[in-house]
């Protein structure tokens, strides 16, 4: 028998502090507006991306492109999954060539999510500079790929589940840890 | 339960009105992969396609070929003329050799009715019907709700009426099973010669004359009048099928509400339709196809690797309808 049990990683005060602090980072990363763009990983990432560019406007009064990019065409695992995944919409903000592309994802995980990711924007354009923001390391990579921004990091094993909550799509802010429980089946 | 396609694409008879939204929903990204820079995503990469044509098309091989092009599919194109099928090779066998050289899908278009299932059942391969005689064209209906879904917003409740020759249309049949899944109300209009006997059994009403469809409508889906049914007797002549049954700006002129105009093409212009009404403002046939490729792209990632245990256990899970 399996009973997940569940545990907070973060509230919604901590991930607004969080996203607060990525924001200055992403601003001192791409050396103020001129050349960024921020690109939001489907399907949290948009919405992340889109939090993250809104503070970085409020700071510096100048509007930020933005767009949303879904890798599942790129997936190196497309052949394996069983119900095909739904696909979201892809939109990227003009032309990427001599851009500081900022790609945001909620969780940085086996990496392989992000090499999709960095092929399917090479098929867009040449940007200057691509780097990765994400809100939550959890470990457990299987590429060779590292975040510039983290927002936090968790230790964490290949049963357990990260879930990452945002209000626009799940009516409240959160990050949880969902740990399958083990109990010992009766005899 | 996620529904899922299954192994084969036959026609719309047997699929679930869950199964016909899956395909127009995942149609919509790959309108966006036509538009980009570089038109091609790897998602079919390492898969082969092979293209068996028995029956002349320009347009729905080239939307298929596109469409397997921009998955980044390796496809071959075979056509009935210079093959061996001119030698007397069966269609099976012809299959069956093509499988032996590992391919993955087959894309169909013959001139019997049933000739994609009765392939499907025999090939392990994924098989999509591209019209099979008087049977199905499913790609083409499904394109033809996902322009409509475009136009209106839903497909629910619209009035479309398919003008022409019902009886010779698999473009019509697939409509029309698509149509009633979805919800819209279908007739069909034409001389009582082209018109199959016992279609309201289908829940589709019949008009008789081109200006009640004009009334009743939301869209009209013309078919092309095929130039052969005027030999068969079907019709005296293509100047009288045009005077009674084309579709006109003047008899448009008196619809009650602009009128969306559909036609599969190939069109023959000044026999079921008027060329002011297909170059029209309410003309979406060049919606239509672009939509094309995007349905094929749509159909093609959803069977790709699909397995006949998986659309089994979707019929099981759908509610009949």
């Amino acid at each position: 028998m399996t009973r997940p049990d569940r545990s907070t990683i973060l509230d919604a005060r901590a991930m607004s502090r969080a996203l607060q602090r990525m924001a200055v980072e992403v601003l001192e990363l791409a050396r103020g507006t001129d050349d960024l763009v921020l690109i939001g990983i489907q399907r949290r990432g948009v919405e992340l991306a889109q939090r993250i560019a809104k503070l970085v406007e409020a700071q510096e009064g100048t509007a930020v492109p933005r767009g949303a990019l879904d890798i599942t065409l790129y997936r190196d695992d497309l052949e394996t999954v069983g119900p095909k995944p739904v696909i979201g919409p892809t939109h990227i903000p003009g032309d990427l060539a001599g851009k500081h592309v900022v790609i945001v994802d909620d969780v940085l995980y086996t990496g392989r999510t992000v090499r999709a990711a960095l092929d399917e924007l090479a098929d867009f354009g040449r940007p200057q500079r691509i780097s990765l923001c994400v809100l939550i390391d959890r470990g457990g990579r299987e590429l060779p790929i590292q975040a510039d921004i983290v927002g936090a990091t968790v230790k964490t094993s290949p049963g357990e589940r990260v879930d990452v909550l945002v209000e626009e799509l799940d009516g409240h802010d959160e990050v949880a840890l969902i740990r399958p429980v083990h109990t010992a089946a009766a005899p | 339960m996620t529904a899922v396609l299954g192994k084969d694409l036959i026609g719309l008879a047997s699929l679930t009105p869950e199964q016909i939204r899956l395909v127009l929903d995942t149609a919509e990204p790959f309108k966006e992969v036509s538009e980009r820079p570089i038109k091609k995503v790897p998602a079919l990469r390492g898969k082969t396609i092979v293209n068996l044509f028995f029956e002349a098309s320009t347009r729905t091989r080239i939307s298929f070929e596109f469409a397997e092009k921009r998955l980044s599919a390796d496809t071959v194109n075979v056509s009935a003329s210079g093959s061996s099928v001119q030698k007397g090779e069966t269609l099976v066998d012809t299959a069956r050799n093509l499988e032996a050289m590992r391919i993955d899908m087959v894309v169909i278009r013959h001139q019997s009715s049933g000739a994609a299932e009765f392939l499907g059942n025999r090939i392990r391969s994924n098989v999509i019907n591209a019209g099979d005689g008087k049977h199905e064209h499913p790609t083409q209906a499904l394109l033809d709700l996902l322009t409509l879904r475009d136009k209106f917003g839903k497909i629910a409740g619209l009035k479309v009426c398919l003008v022409g020759d019902v009886l010779h249309s698999r473009v019509a049949r697939s409509n029309i099973w698509g149509l009633l899944k979805l919800g819209a109300e279908v007739a069909v209009c034409g001389p009582r010669t082209l018109l199959p006997r016992g279609i309201e059994q289908l829940g589709v009403r019949v008009l008789d004359h081109v200006e009640e469809a004009i009334q009743w409508a939301d869209a009209l889906n013309v078919l092309r009048l095929q130039l052969e049914r005027m030999e068969g007797g079907f019709i005296p002549s293509l100047r009288e099928y045009y005077r009674v049954f084309g579709v006109t700006e003047e008899r448009l002129a008196k619809a009650p509400r602009p009128l969306t105009i559909m036609h599969p093409g190939p069109m023959n212009r000044g026999v079921e339709i008027d060329s002011r009404v297909a170059d029209g403002p309410h003309s979406v046939i060049l919606d239509q196809v672009t939509n094309g490729v995007a349905i094929r792209m749509a159909v093609l990632y959803l069977l790709a690797g699909g397995k006949p245990e998986l659309a089994d256990a979707a019929k099981g899970a759908a509610v009949p309808d």
